[in-house]
């Protein structure tokens, strides 16, 4: 009975009191503040656990499905071309070296071509400002472009465009793809895994500016890679490195001085780039294009 | 105008006007007639399920007699939904890499789980509940090869107490209501698949999916009326007259909606006029005329409307005979309106150049695999298993357990 005694009762209580004390006093430094800190750094590292196993996941992509050689390292650059319009002469040396390097099916399938545009004058007393738009690109312009389709006298302006990926910010082909199978590498290259694309032409669809295809041979997706196997070797590619009047500017973003030809090409030209209502944010910029070059 | 006709049997040069990308410039649209009945046959299924959904959920009594065809229709095409899409594509035996490792904001890889989800989850499910009294008692009555496939469809689920049965008609009218959406979302991200696509200006626009969804239904309830007439005629059975006449006014009423939608979006396109109109318009006027204009405008719409819409108002004074004829020609028209309108969204959407400059032709080839062999078998697939599924669940020689597929009755049940 004494052991029911309200005396005893408060020693007891008093004596579980004292361990929780203790703990409460040995870990003093577990404030509310430092239990927050503690889970929000926890909530932190959860959520940041993705995005880094992403960025991990498509620096392997990288290297599953590309060329790029051992001891590249994707994070550590960021390939970019640049077009000056107004020193294309047509010559189509970029699209044929393209085909060749890349091995590009024969027929109409290409990674890189050139357009040409002629913009004709007005009739005398049309009122017009300029007259009609004639394009043309004869085998994706891999062996140069004939006369013109008017009277030379008749043309207000003409001039050449060389089309490519546009390396878009906010790719669609990459948004659309049902297996992940084309990607954007860090470094800034749109590429495609040949060993996992399925085929269905979704991404091709979904380009806006036409530079995919199927390849009747792997039936699988193809596009420009800025010749990935030769711009993680140090090369440039191949349409740069054949192009005679250095109409294509290509470098590396994440290393280049202020000499470096595509910081040159910012600083001395007003861009443009095609497409911009869709929102797909273009990185390959023209400079001296016309309003009517879709 | 007359090229666009004939392009689809004969080859009619040119194949190309004014100047298209290189990559666009092929023999054959990259996505041709396999992808033109994909969304085509995915559309009866969705259809086909409203129209028993309006049997179970909506309690549309007259309807009674095609509430079973209907959902087995919705089944029969639902399984060859996907054949189109999968013989299109470059690697179809990787194409489980669509659900193994799907690209969560792709539409396409979203699909795969909408089909299974729609597959599994709904028509199965609401089919077995439906029949699962039947089948215990046709496994007890039939013998040989019946009686063995009935007795595996029960799942060994033999209890039939009215407990067991008010369950079944309980959890079918839940999957039924689940289902709704379900058939909704499944026609919805077929359009969404196209809808998407902001590159083509014939595509990329978000009343598609309702597109889709209206025109969807309305020829999965149009097929509903010509398999329900076929049916009663092979049988020599008398056509339900009642049946008919409601199925036909739904599909009047959807068919309204349908036209209404289509027609508002070309009167946006119009009045907004962008930069994209031009071709557009071209392409609507010249190369998509007959297709569109004669096939989905004049005979898939404007005459069914007028057939259907004159029965609404008259349809007492019309005898019997002129009235079934009058419903034939209306659902086969919308049948044949519904399959161009799959024609002018996926091939129009291909025949000019993202250039905004030229336009490309289609000729499509009598074999191969994108020909009009193999488009022919893949439509007449469904209607083969949908005419075995009927033998084999629709027989006449089967008495049917007769239960009401309407909420009162279960609610009547479960309360017993």
């Amino acid at each position: 009975m004494n052991d029911l005694s309200p005396t005893h009762l408060e020693s007891a209580t008093a004596t579980t009191r004292t361990p929780v004390q203790t703990i409460r006093r040995s870990g003093a430094h577990l404030t509310r503040r430092s239990v927050l800190a503690k889970i929000g750094a926890t909530l932190a590292g959860v959520l940041a656990a993705p995005a880094v196993r992403t960025a991990k996941a498509a620096v392997q992509k990288v290297f599953v499905s590309s060329g790029a050689p051992k001891g590249y390292d994707p994070t550590k650059h960021k390939w970019v071309m640049a077009l000056d319009v107004n020193r294309c002469i047509g010559c189509g040396l970029c699209a044929e070296a393209c085909k060749k390097e890349n091995h590009v099916p024969e027929g109409h399938y290409f990674r890189t071509w050139i357009e040409r545009y002629v913009i004709t004058k007005p009739k005398p007393g049309s009122g017009a400002s300029r007259g009609e738009t004639l394009v043309d690109c004869p085998n994706g312009g891999m062996h140069g472009f004939g006369e013109p389709p008017v009277p030379k006298e008749d043309i207000l302006h003409s001039f050449f465009v060389p089309k490519l990926c546009n390396l878009c910010e906010h790719s669609p082909c990459v948004q659309v793809c049902p297996v992940g199978a084309t990607f954007d590498a860090p470094d800034g290259a749109v590429l495609i895994d040949p060993k996992y694309c399925i085929g269905c032409g979704f991404c091709v669809q979904a380009c806006p500016y036409g530079c995919r295809f199927l390849n009747p041979v792997t039936k699988t997706a193809e596009k420009c890679t800025l010749c990935y196997h030769r711009i993680t070797r140090g090369l440039k590619p191949a349409c740069v490195e054949v192009c005679p009047t250095q109409t294509r500017v290509f470098g590396d973003l994440k290393n280049a001085g202020p000499e470096d030809p595509i910081q040159q090409f910012y600083q001395n030209n007003r861009v443009q780039a095609l497409k911009p209502h869709l929102g797909t944010e273009p990185r390959v910029f023209y400079a001296g294009i016309d309003k009517e070059v879709r | 105008m007359i090229n666009e006709v004939t392009n689809v049997v004969l080859e009619v040069m040119p194949r190309f006007e004014g100047y298209v990308y290189p990559n666009e410039a092929a023999p054959q649209p990259l996505w041709s007639v396999l992808i033109v009945l994909y969304p085509y046959i995915t559309g009866l299924v969705a259809g086909a399920f409203i129209m028993a959904s309006l049997v179970r959920v909506f309690k549309v009594k007259a309807l009674d007699p095609v509430y079973r065809l209907s959902l087995l229709t919705a089944f029969a095409f639902l399984l060859c939904a996907p054949l189109p899409l999968l013989f299109h594509l470059g690697h179809p035996e990787r194409c489980f890499e669509v659900m193994m490792t799907p690209h969560l904001t792709s539409p396409m890889a979203i699909f795969g789980f909408v089909y299974a989800w729609y597959l599994m989850a709904v028509l199965l499910l609401e089919l077995w509940f439906d029949y699962r009294q039947d089948f215990v008692e046709w496994s007890q009555n039939e013998s040989g090869f019946r009686g063995i496939l009935y007795r595996a469809f029960t799942l060994g689920v033999t209890d039939e107490s009215e407990k067991a049965v008010a369950l079944d008609l309980k959890l079918g009218w839940i999957i039924s209501i689940i289902g709704i959406p379900s058939a909704f979302l499944l026609h919805g991200y077929v359009g969404f698949i196209f809808g998407s696509v902001k590159a083509n200006p014939w595509w990329g626009n978000p009343l598609m999916p309702i597109i889709f969804i209206l025109s969807a239904m309305v020829s999965g309830i149009a097929l509903c009326v010509l398999n329900y007439m076929v049916l009663t005629w092979v049988r020599r059975h008398r056509l339900d007259m009642r049946c008919l006449d409601a199925m036909c006014m739904f599909l009047f009423y959807a068919l309204v909606i349908d036209a209404a939608v289509e027609g508002l979006d070309w009167i946006h396109r119009i009045y907004s006029a962008e930069e994209t109109f031009q071709t557009l318009r071209q392409l609507a006027t010249e190369k998509l005329f007959w297709t569109l204009n004669i096939g989905q405008a004049l005979l898939g719409t404007a005459t069914p409307l007028l057939l259907l819409g004159t029965l609404q108002l008259i349809r007492k004074r019309v005898p019997d005979l002129a009235r079934k004829r009058m419903y034939f020609a209306s659902a086969s028209l919308i049948l044949l309106g519904v399959l161009a309108m799959r024609w002018n969204v996926v091939i129009g959407g291909q025949l000019f150049s993202k250039s905004l400059r030229g336009f490309m032709s289609y000729k499509m080839e009598p074999w191969g695999m994108e020909g009009w062999l193999m488009s022919g078998i893949l439509l007449a697939l469904p209607f083969i298993i949908l005419t075995v599924m009927v033998k084999l669940f629709l027989a006449e020689r089967l008495q049917e357990s007769g239960h009401v597929p309407q909420a009162e009755e279960i609610e009547e049940a479960v309360e017993v």
